[in-house]
């Protein structure tokens, strides 16, 4: 904490030097002067102050700041919608046994909500030794600022030494926040993580600049060390029925709970096709498709194999498929176990979004196009021929 | 209506390669734009003010040239450009750029609305708007694809989740990071650019900000970057040829096992 006086505003009136009961104040030169080895940082001066020519200085959260030696465990934020553990969570238990096995500690889940404690058995099943609970109404759904104040509250009381949360709009919200407020270093969609055994760093590598170019980062001394990763990057913990944790159940403060911003509603959309982020099968058309009414060969090609419907930046342009479809840079990142692109030529700014895939079967009239130098298998033919023929293969074949 | 709008400038490409004798960025004859996600920011920014009159005020952090991203926003309808230049911002992470945008903020002084894109192409973090709105300590929204309505004190958005979207009502001042869908951002007109080009950028150092020393730059980032490599290229496979009737039915063969 400390104290300064904003000259700009200061006219040297001498009020707060009668304020002062440590007499550490005098007026110099026409402005006020603190001896900052006579001040206490009590405030007097502040409120006495009509002219807000004095400010004190509040620590933020940095000044409290956990360090490395009383740090201990590996948490998971487990994210509930709808009082169901959204599968990202599995994905983090299944990586967070691993880390909390080499750095020789626990792992603990968080989960917050309304009506869940349910939920626990499933997170005990997961792996979780230790399950930090709250449960309030006003949990129910996330909202960034109740979700934040109970997590820091948890962070500051339990001291965590590593931290992961899903990349998704939620996690991705309210980590940033918490961030900010315990003072920890927060590295976004990794795709790897592991342990420095030595010094119990957690190595978090992620792509940059679109996957170009790969970084390890590291947070060398602050805690705990956070880090978001993407749904279906990790193996999700295999479930094993009746394993039993701790179950902890924290009490919060109701005056934490409070919300500026209200939630009026929430809207799923009804297209089922659209939730690419969450497909393990995407089939996309490009500029090859010609026109929207072509894209119902693309769409029964994914109807077959039970996968949805992507679509590159240029058919989103061109008006042929609604933006919420789009795969690439400013569309959706996606990572199927298997991507086909229809003619789609593969410019960076889409390979960047997809090229994570598992599988990709490019079709493309143009052997030159880009997409053939990601792809797992590539058809250089005419995809009003290949599409059609695929989808009736794959009907035969499973069945349907 | 006071808004102000934080931008990136990003390379162009995302194309950039490691010079392998210093395992650095090469960055020389890469292109400079402003975060594409940044565009619709300041065109939401603009068309707040010309519904609601008041004043657009760009932000930036980076080097000098910096300015360019600055006047290219001037150029297609915000007021003024303000950018934070100096070394003692070098390598700052996301904790420390927030911290420092905030702080900046609040010297510009009175502001309705902060938009910022959702994330930075360069980057992809999205952890720098929300970190804003922390810092100031103000309300957010992130991802957000429509703003309903603008209420005496408060604002009315749709915000994008994984499966469709939320409405949600959040006070004035806050923050919202917004999304490509929220609209189609407008080219500069030729009276945009002469504006763009007379303006004056007004740069502000470390020593213009009430900055705590520590928390700033390099030094003041939580997170180090240990190394930076160049990940492995994705081999391209097979291509499979013949008859387009035969080439499926291998094809459907192949990833029998996948589906």
């Amino acid at each position: 904490m400390s104290i300064k006086i904003l000259f700009d505003k200061c006219t040297g009136c001498n009020l707060c030097v009668t304020f002062c009961p440590f007499g550490a104040i005098e007026v110099k030169d026409g402005k006020a002067v603190i001896d900052l080895d006579k001040c206490n940082l009590c405030g007097a001066c502040v409120d006495s102050c009509n002219l807000k020519a004095i400010e004190l200085i509040k620590p933020s959260a940095a000044e409290e700041k956990i360090s490395p030696a009383e740090a201990r465990d590996v948490w998971i934020f487990c994210e509930q919608k709808g009082g169901l553990i959204q599968s990202v969570s599995w994905e983090l238990l299944g990586k967070g046994r691993e880390l909390a096995d080499k750095l020789g500690t626990k792992l603990c889940g968080v989960l917050l909500g309304h009506n869940i404690k349910e939920k626990a058995r499933e997170v005990f099943a997961r792996g979780v030794d230790k399950l930090y609970l709250v449960d309030s109404p006003k949990l129910a759904n996330y909202q960034n600022e109740p979700y934040t104040e109970v997590l820091v509250k948890l962070i500051k009381k339990y001291r965590p030494e590593v931290l992961l949360c899903g990349a998704t709009t939620m996690g991705r919200s309210l980590i940033s926040r918490v961030a900010v407020k315990v003072r920890a270093g927060l590295t976004a969609d990794c795709t790897g993580l592991d342990i420095d055994t030595k010094d119990r760093l957690l190595l978090q590598t992620r792509p940059a600049f679109g996957g170009n170019i790969m970084a390890t980062i590291i947070t060398p001394t602050h805690r705990p060390q956070m880090a978001t990763v993407r749904h279906k990057v990790m193996k999700e913990a295999l479930v094993e029925e009746g394993r039993t944790g701790e179950l902890i159940e924290e009490d919060i403060d109701e005056s934490l709970l409070s919300s500026r911003s209200k939630l009026l509603d929430i809207v799923e959309e009804i297209e089922a096709t659209v939730n690419l982020t969450e497909a393990d099968i995407i089939v996309s058309g490009g500029r090859g498709m010609g026109g929207p009414e072509n894209f119902k060969i693309v769409e029964e090609l994914a109807l077959v194999l039970g996968g949805a419907v992507g679509a590159s930046r240029a058919a989103v342009d061109a008006g042929w498929m609604p933006y919420s479809h789009q795969v690439g840079q400013t569309g959706k990142t996606v990572c199927p176990k298997l991507y086909i692109a229809c003619g789609i030529s593969g410019q960076i700014q889409h390979l960047i979004g997809m090229q994570s895939s598992n599988s990709i079967v490019a079709i493309n009239k143009d052997p030159e196009a880009p997409i053939f130098k990601v792809a797992t298998y590539g058809i250089v033919d005419d995809l009003f021929k290949v599409v059609p023929l695929l989808t009736k293969r794959f009907k035969e074949v499973l069945g349907k | 209506m006071n808004i102000i709008v934080c931008i990136k400038q990003v390379p162009e490409t995302t194309d950039v390669k490691i010079d392998p004798e210093t395992n650095t960025l090469i960055r020389e004859g890469v292109a400079s734009i402003i975060n594409p996600f940044d565009t619709y920011a300041i065109e939401e920014g603009v068309r707040l003010r010309e519904k609601f009159g008041g004043k657009v005020t760009v932000l930036s952090m980076g080097p000098p040239q910096a300015q360019e991203a600055l006047r290219e926003a001037i150029s297609v309808g915000a007021d003024e450009g303000v950018l934070l230049s100096d070394r003692a911002f070098a390598g700052s992470d996301t904790w420390a750029t927030s911290y420092t945008l905030a702080k900046a903020i609040e010297k510009i002084g009175a502001f309705d609305i902060i938009l910022c894109g959702k994330q930075a192409s360069d980057g992809d973090t999205a952890q720098v708007g929300p970190g804003i709105s922390t810092h100031l300590d103000i309300p957010q929204v992130t991802y957000v694809k429509k703003i309903e309505e603008i209420k005496e004190n408060a604002v009315k958005v749709e915000r994008m989740t994984e499966g469709g979207f939320e409405i949600i009502e959040a006070p004035i001042p806050c923050l919202m990071t917004v999304v490509k869908e929220i609209n189609e951002p407008r080219l500069p007109s030729l009276r945009g650019k002469m504006k763009a080009r007379k303006a004056e950028i007004k740069v502000m150092t470390s020593k213009d900000l009430d900055l705590d020393p520590s928390k700033i730059g390099l030094n003041g980032s939580p997170t180090k970057v240990m190394k930076i490599f160049t990940p492995p290229p994705r081999k391209g496979g097979q291509i499979l040829q013949g008859e387009a009737d035969r080439v499926a039915a291998d094809l459907v063969e192949l990833l029998k096992s996948e589906v």
